[in-house]
């Protein structure tokens, strides 16, 4: 097995933990640090193809992690300030019972 | 250089499936903050340094001081409540559909003959290299990312705000 091999599947078990985080866990933060999890399980992926790919003069790979790890910094933000605005209308934050807009 | 990036696997994966799988809110937000230490240091290995220092000032230092704000903030104290019974069959169900996914994954990977450029040396980008780039063919993406991260941060902060507006007992 070749290292970029390795790479991609330390990527892919850490996308499957963050899945698996995001689906299971009740608690809303837990599901928002899975989507993380595999926002960063993408961004490695990147660097392994900008590591062992053929190219590494343009650097498209690092500039695309940049905007990455932009884009799941606002996201983390928002989504929290999120959960803050849920807990103070239903006093907890469980997934299950966000139900009021259901029809 | 196999042996290290197989340590950091182990240390990324097991510190992120224990703090996945953990009730204690607390620690598992600590639990992340060492698997993003363990991305950056994978970032390192790989010889992007830049994305390494960027990964350890914004989620080591930022995102992980906001979910522990957000923790404190939504603290419940009911970790000694029994598991119920639906939420052990969606761990059931989740683990089925997340060993599934890996097992896809992990077989488009082994089966794909993937032998490009192995044998060179780490390849190495200056800052000063990735901030030309950045300034020029790239200039436009990284205002749009700024106009980006102020908007949603403004957002985050009037989703958050407490509005005292509607309540009387508050006014003089």
């Amino acid at each position: 097995m070749s290292q970029l091999q390795l790479c991609l599947v330390l990527s892919s078990f850490l996308f499957c933990i963050g899945l698996i985080g995001a689906m299971a866990r009740s608690n809303t933060i837990l599901v928002l640090l899975g989507v993380e999890l595999m926002l960063n399980a993408a961004n490695i992926n990147f660097i392994a193809f900008w590591r062992y790919g053929p190219d590494h003069a343009a650097g498209t790979g690092i500039l695309f992690v940049l905007f990455s790890i932009a884009i799941a910094a606002s996201e983390a933000a928002v989504g929290l300030a999120l959960v803050i605005a849920v807990y103070r209308h239903q006093k907890n934050i469980r997934l299950q019972e966000a139900n009021r807009l259901k029809g | 250089m196999t042996l290290a990036l197989i340590l950091l696997s182990v240390l990324i994966l097991g510190s992120a499936a224990v703090a996945i799988a953990l009730r204690n809110l607390i620690h598992s937000a600590l639990l992340f903050v060492g698997c993003w230490a363990g991305i950056a240091a994978f970032y390192l290995w790989a010889g992007a340094e830049f994305v390494a220092f960027a990964q350890v000032l914004i989620y080591v230092g930022a995102v992980s001081m906001v979910v522990l704000f957000a923790v404190l903030l939504t603290r419940q104290g009911n970790e000694l409540e029994p598991v119920k019974d639906d939420s052990f069959n969606r761990f059931i169900r989740a683990l089925i559909a997340g060993g599934s996914v890996a097992g896809v994954l992990l077989g488009a990977i082994l089966g794909t003959p993937m032998d490009v450029n192995t044998a060179s040396p780490a390849p190495t980008m200056t800052v000063r290299e990735l901030g030309a780039r950045l300034m020029g063919p790239h200039a436009a993406a990284l205002l749009i990312v700024g106009v980006l991260l102020t908007v949603a941060l403004l957002g985050a902060v009037v989703l958050a705000a407490v509005d005292r507006s509607d309540q009387p007992e508050d006014a003089p």
